[in-house]
């Protein structure tokens, strides 16, 4: 069982959690951004095992990087969660469908 | 001198035809009849120099097509079939013109018929000049298009239009054959030159074409379809409907197309391939039975017409039966000079017709004419010498040729040489000639001798044509009674070596000296039955007889012959319309308009939108949705790249969805 749970394995499991977090979330968005952040987090985790088992420092900057932009992307996210809400004064996804195909 | 005989008619198709506006109605007349008579005259040389002092002209004078080993060059072959040909065509022609003058003088498209004329004339000319088929065919082509012009000449009559087209498309088949036979021609022989096909027929009388799974001799297959051409242009049964109905042209067309030359091709085009076809028994039976059945059958429908010129057409119809059949009995010069003494009596007996009816303000139907003996009596005494030369009275033109057909046809009785189809064609032969008696007499008896049927203004303005129609009358009149006895040690007398090489007729097949020894009595018979057809028709005509043939069935029986045994009925019901009908269901409304509209254009124009609409609709504006199209993409994305789902699968599940 203890084999099963190993690095790679584990941060993969938390990128399809995050995916389904903003796959069958249908209310709320600020769960929508969270699930996003924490996809960004198993990436930059994922990366950085990667450069410690390769015995590279590239992913560590990768990682380094990822991080910056997930705090300017959550940044501005919320910026536009907050306009959204003030004209809206709603922040539910399924009421979201102005632009219909 | 020998190309000036076909360019002569063309320069004056041209001037007449271009140029009739400025030379006008006299200015046009004068051209064409000059150029006519010229081409004449320089036939006449030709037909001195070629027949009597023996010298055979082939000028070629530029190369045409040239691929592969098919080479074609204009060029012009006169040897004694073409001269013979060359003389009757310009004789008639220039005979037609000069009475077309007067006839037409009241015309306001004079320049243009005098042009179709010539146009004809030259189309003519090429047909027999040719020495090899594709030339041939283009005049063949173009008589069928001078047919058309002629027959279409007052275009805005509806009956015009129809014959006319009737006449271009029913030839058309028969210009089917012909290129067939032509392809086949080239096919065997590799080549499309007389002088090639006509010397190397000989060695391929053995060779067989492989056609699905049977082999048939190759001559054979050549032969048939140009006797299919010929049947077409000679308006032999099957193809013949379109004869009697291109009498709606002007009466001169009739006289030029219809009687003396253009019919003349195929029986022409059988005699000039008389090498060819004289090596296939099949063929030849081919020829008797058609001919014979044209002959007869055309016989007995003239019987019972009522329109002055339809009776002639059928009797143009039943001559070329015999024509053919003459052929097929392998005697190709009484064939030939059955052709040339039937081109001047006919032409007489439509141009004789042309003079009635111009005497009668247009009239043409028989049972509205009579007693014109005693206005008419030149016209009168031409038209009888017609009719007794067609009939074959002893010592006119008739009698030497068509009366030797049937003797040669006779010999097929005796018993050594017994043959089913020489029987067939006798007994056809000799009853035909009855009926032919039969309706010469009727239409002299109906428009000359009865009583008088026609208005008192019509009889009160009749009067004989002027020098002008009658000289051309007299001319044919003349050759009606001489040609033949002139021309028969010529064409016909035994040992002749007019033709030298342009006819061949195998030791085999000849019976020349077999009937000059027949029996007296069958020499006598085709003699005794004109009698007795005369005699019938002057008993129902003079005699109070006929009070006795009306009942039903005498009636019956002369409706069907009037309505040509209901040819055209049968015709239209059972080709014609279906096939019409066919080209407007299935192939127009169904095929053009239904399936590959709907396969092509129309079918997608209407497909497209209903796509882009449900690819449209799968843009909801739920944000999940979008998410799940994403995740989706990407995980088949993945499963292709890594080889894990096939492209194949992949393909056909979209377009399941889709």
């Amino acid at each position: 069982m203890l084999v099963y749970i190993n690095s790679t394995n584990t941060s993969i499991l938390l990128f399809l959690i995050s995916v389904l977090g903003i796959f069958l979330n249908q209310k709320n968005i600020l769960v929508m951004l969270m699930s996003l952040e924490m996809m960004f987090l198993s990436v930059s985790f994922n990366l950085i095992f990667a450069s410690i088992y390769l015995d590279d420092i590239t992913g560590q900057i990768f990682s380094l990087l990822i991080l910056t932009v997930a705090a300017a992307e959550s940044s501005i996210g919320l910026a536009i969660l907050v306009i959204y809400y003030r004209i809206r004064s709603v922040i539910t996804v399924e009421l979201m469908h102005l632009m219909k195909g | 001198m020998y190309l000036l005989i076909l360019w002569l008619p063309l320069c004056g198709s041209i001037f007449s035809g271009f140029l009739g506006r400025f030379l006008g109605h006299k200015g046009s007349s004068i051209v064409s009849v000059i150029c006519v008579l010229l081409s004449m005259f320089l036939s006449f040389l030709a037909f001195y120099e070629v027949g009597f002092m023996g010298l055979n002209y082939c000028i070629v004078l530029s190369p045409w097509i040239e691929v592969g080993i098919l080479k074609v060059s204009w060029s012009f072959l006169f040897d004694s079939l073409t001269v013979t040909m060359l003389v009757v065509i310009t004789v008639i022609s220039s005979l037609v013109h000069l009475y077309s003058l007067e006839y037409m003088q009241n015309d306001p498209h004079l320049p243009r018929f005098m042009s179709f004329l010539e146009i004809f004339t030259f189309f003519m000319l090429v047909l027999v000049t040719a020495d090899n088929l594709i030339q041939m065919f283009v005049g063949w082509e173009g008589v069928g298009l001078a047919s058309y012009l002629l027959i279409n000449f007052w275009f805005t009559r509806l009956a015009a239009n129809q014959s006319a087209i009737k006449a271009l498309v029913v030839n058309r088949i028969g210009d089917f054959g012909l290129s067939l036979g032509i392809l086949t021609v080239f096919y065997i022989f590799q080549s499309v030159d007389y002088f090639i096909i006509f010397s190397l027929s000989p060695l391929f009388s053995g060779y067989c074409l492989n056609i699905g799974g049977s082999n048939i001799s190759g001559l054979t297959l050549i032969g048939i379809f140009l006797f299919v051409g010929a049947v077409g242009k000679s308006a032999q049964l099957g193809l013949h409907t379109w004869l009697p109905d291109a009498m709606e042209g002007p009466t001169p067309v009739s006289a030029l197309i219809h009687a003396a030359t253009m019919v003349t091709a195929g029986v022409f085009l059988l005699i000039r391939f008389s090498p060819l076809i004289e090596f296939s028994s099949v063929v030849l039976n081919i020829l008797v039975l058609f001919g014979s059945l044209t002959a007869f059958f055309a016989g007995m429908s003239g019987v019972f017409q009522n329109d002055l010129k339809r009776v002639i057409a059928y009797s143009t119809c039943s001559q070329l039966g015999y024509m053919v059949f003459a052929c097929g009995i392998s005697c190709y010069n009484v064939s030939m000079f059955h052709l040339a003494n039937h081109a001047f009596f006919k032409a007489l007996l439509f141009l004789s017709a042309g003079s009635v009816i111009h005497a009668l303000a247009n009239e043409q139907d028989m049972r509205r004419m009579g007693s014109l003996i005693r206005f008419l009596p030149l016209t009168y005494s031409l038209m009888l010498i017609g009719s007794l030369a067609l009939i074959g009275f002893p010592f006119l033109t008739g009698f030497y040729s068509k009366d030797f057909i049937l003797e040669l046809a006779q010999v097929t009785l005796n018993k050594n040489i017994y043959s089913l189809e020489g029987a067939f064609a006798c007994w056809l032969g000799n009853l035909s000639v009855f009926f032919t008696a039969f309706y010469s007499f009727r239409l002299i008896y109906l428009t000359f001798v009865n009583s008088v049927n026609t208005t008192r203004r019509n009889i009160s303005t009749s009067h004989e044509p002027s020098l002008l129609m009658l000289t051309p009358l007299v001319i044919l009149g003349f050759g009606s009674i001489f040609t033949g006895y002139l021309g028969k040690d010529l064409f016909i007398g035994l040992g002749t070596d007019f033709w030298k090489s342009s006819i061949i007729i195998l030791p085999l097949n000849s019976y020349f000296i077999e009937a000059e020894w027949l029996n007296i009595n069958s020499k006598w018979l085709p003699f005794g039955l004109s009698i007795i057809g005369i005699s019938l028709a002057t008993i129902i005509n003079i005699t109070k007889t006929h009070i006795y043939l009306y009942n039903t069935f005498y009636r019956n029986i002369c409706f069907l012959i009037n309505k040509k045994w209901y040819w055209d009925v049968l015709y239209n019901r059972f080709f014609i319309y279906p096939i019409l009908n066919f080209g407007y269901l299935v192939s127009f409304k169904n095929l053009d308009r239904g399936f590959i509209e709907l396969a092509g254009p129309y079918g997608f124009s209407k497909i497209i939108p209903t796509w882009a609409y449900i690819f449209s609709k799968l843009q909801t504006g739920q944000l999940s949705h979008y998410l799940f199209f994403i995740v989706l993409g990407a995980c088949i994305f993945l499963l292709v790249i890594f080889n894990q789902i096939q492209l194949l699968v992949f393909y056909s599940v979209l377009i399941f969805f889709i």
